[in-house]
């Protein structure tokens, strides 16, 4: 019921025009693109702008997958060192194939769905003993979060994971290069935000994960299978993470028990920055785009700048990242 | 292989602490505290910990090692009363995890009468450990520093990547620039990599957007360097810089060897410390050598030509 109510205010906020709610994190980025652009000429140039994009790559795609999980009142703790584990698995694969498939699209093609595979297996873990057995999110990913991570540096035998370099000089264009001067990262970055943006508002899949973040009990009376689709949350989260490893390993071509790790955190930040509420109910994708852009930004105009002490960059990235939430939160009624 | 010999040690760890107690009367334990493996030094020192006790033990029967990993201060504070209540050693080598919450663990351990080696970071208190081995962290950043100054004119400009901030990351940053001083060399800018590869990635980015005229760039750390080359390489800048990392990490060392332009120098800051701790404290205790005192291992400026003996193709790091 909680979810039809914020629809409601929702649509009725829209209809008015001007909501903070709604622009509270736009006009943060805004800010942020104005200030730097006035810091530093270079801010907007061509490279500049591909840097940051490409960057935000990685923990944007996992960012969309993570706003399913907490729309549909759930959380996951382990995609920072999921993404670790499948970027060592997917590169160790890569490794022992090379000399059956040789180097070449076979290889990266086979790497890319060993990643996949990863990913999804790590995902229905994560929704099997979530929705199945029955045990709180919080406590699943924690656990996952150790061992995926732990299993890391295992597989490194506490060192680094490398890509073999003659596959990973062909694998690098994945990351570099692109379609007319746009990085294929930022392209497929977009194309996750979109889909997953269309996947909330139009679906079923949606909806239901709204309904269930709102209301266990009514969406289940509503003939919601509640435990498939949060099981689905969690196995489109994992595949996500797959997707963003893809990404990932042709820029160092490299995994350790250091990749990875925080952007658990970053990504859930992301998510409530762009006005995702953290109990579930409601979720906003481009609002999650705009989020991950406002933290990638932070740290780039804070390297561009250097106006502060370095020692304080922490503590600069939590004040905006609490602003952008206070500014959304002033436009919405009081609960 | 490597991966099943940690499963045979694991087995062998669990006979010993069965059989402890009975050859506790013949034979002396030593107990070796550190830090779990979590990044490339640390995989480093694990498996130069390992391989020393291996050594050791196949030299010296009469000697039993326990070796424990900590991924906290609080975990590694707990492995050291285990040793000394379960295990009875009598030698501990410690990297403390961090200098103030290991201080009074160790020092109790002090005044039960076990001989302590500290090693790499030293405790909040002077004079509890009978033996310090460290790394040279001035060295360090002097060694470096000097390289800059030996090789870039006045007007040259220089960017720093900084390590996690603590007293080690400060003490290799100021020697570096009390190197430096006095050259002309500008330093643009520092800026904090973590030691961690992709923040360095982002750093280098970020630096080679800002600054058109960048002449070499002090990594200051070999996981750090391998971001940064690939920041430079994407942005084409290849002939326009070099790069000096640090700490010898085997990737590194091998392209040095090949003789990449772009990476002139290196400079040691060894893994392989825990395993002169190791060596120095169980010769200690099986003859009468005096080890006592303090045993700094210079950080020596690695070049193409002398590459050879630094690397380490077994090791992880």
């Amino acid at each position: 019921m909680t979810d039809t109510t914020t629809q409601t205010n929702e649509t009725g906020a829209r209809r008015h025009g001007i909501s903070l709610h709604v622009l509270g994190p736009l006009l943060a980025l805004i800010v942020l693109i104005v200030l730097g652009a006035s810091l530093n000429s270079n801010f907007l140039s061509y490279g500049n702008v591909t840097n940051v994009l490409a960057r935000s790559a990685f923990i944007g795609i996992i960012a969309v997958g993570m706003t399913f999980v907490i729309t549909a009142g759930g959380i996951d703790l382990s995609v920072g060192s999921m993404a670790a584990f499948i970027a060592g698995v997917m590169i160790m694969a890569m490794n022992a194939m090379i000399p059956t498939l040789g180097i070449g699209v076979p290889l990266v093609l086979a790497g890319m769905a060993v990643a996949l595979v990863t990913g999804l297996a790590a995902g229905l873990l994560n929704g099997f003993l979530i929705a199945k057995v029955g045990i709180e999110a919080f406590i699943v990913t924690l656990g996952s979060m150790g061992i995926y991570r732990s299993l890391t540096t295992w597989l490194a035998d506490g060192g680094t994971l490398s890509l073999n370099y003659d596959a990973r000089s062909f694998y690098r264009p994945v990351y570099y290069d692109g379609i007319l001067g746009v990085a294929w990262p930022i392209i497929v970055f977009a194309l996750v935000a979109i889909l997953g943006e269309l996947a909330m508002r139009k679906t079923p899949f949606g909806r239901h994960c709204a309904a269930l973040g709102a209301n266990e009990q009514v969406a289940k009376y509503s003939a919601v299978k509640v435990d498939r689709v949060r099981m689905a949350t969690y196995v489109l989260l994992g595949m996500l993470v797959g997707v963003a490893t893809i990404m990932y390993v042709p820029r160092l071509g490299s995994a350790s028990g250091s990749t990875g790790v925080l952007w658990e955190l970053e990504a859930i930040a992301a998510v409530i920055i762009g006005g995702t509420v953290l109990k579930g109910g409601y979720g906003r994708v481009w609002g999650t785009v705009v989020g991950v852009l406002i933290l990638s930004l932070i740290d780039n105009i804070l390297n561009l700048a250097s106006i502060v002490s370095p020692y304080l960059n922490g503590a600069i990235q939590g004040v905006i990242v609490i602003l952008a939430v206070v500014l959304q939160r002033e436009g919405k009624p009081a609960e | 292989m490597k991966r099943r010999d940690i499963f045979k040690g694991a087995v062998l760890g669990l006979a010993l602490v069965g059989a402890g107690p009975a050859l506790a009367q013949d034979t002396k334990v030593i107990g070796v505290a550190i830090p779990s493996a979590t990044h490339g030094f640390m995989g480093g020192l694990n498996y130069h910990a390992q391989a020393a006790i291996e050594r050791l033990e196949a030299t010296y029967p009469q000697l039993d090692f326990v070796l424990a990993t900590a991924g906290d201060a609080g975990k590694m504070v707990n492995d050291i009363e285990d040793m000394v209540a379960t295990r009875n050693i009598s030698a501990l080598v410690v990297l403390p995890f961090e200098s103030e919450p290991l201080t009074a663990p160790v020092q109790a351990v002090k005044d039960a009468g076990i001989w302590v080696t500290v090693v790499d970071r030293g405790l909040s208190v002077p004079n509890i450990e009978d033996l310090y081995v460290a790394g040279d962290n001035t060295g360090f950043g002097r060694v470096a520093g000097e390289y800059f100054a030996e090789n870039l004119k006045s007007g040259d400009n220089v960017v720093v990547l900084r390590g996690i901030p603590t007293t080690l990351d400060n003490e290799r940053v100021d020697a570096f620039t009390a190197a430096i001083e006095g050259t002309g060399i500008n330093v643009l800018d520092m800026q904090h990599g973590n030691w961690n590869r992709d923040d360095a990635f982002n750093v280098m980015q970020d630096f080679l957007s800002k600054y058109d005229d960048i002449d070499a760039v002090w990594a200051a750390d070999d996981d750090m360097a391998v971001g940064v080359l690939e920041a430079i390489d994407q942005a084409g800048r290849n002939d326009e810089m070099w790069v000096v990392g640090g700490a010898g990490m085997k990737e590194i060392i091998k392209r040095m060897m090949d003789g990449d332009p772009m990476l002139p120098v290196n400079v040691t800051y060894p893994p392989a410390q825990i395993a002169t701790a190791i060596e120095l404290t169980a010769l200690g205790q099986v003859s009468p050598t005096p080890v006592s005192g303090r045993f700094i291992i210079g950080s020596q400026r690695i070049t193409p030509e002398n590459a050879e003996q630094y690397y380490f193709p077994d090791s992880p790091f």
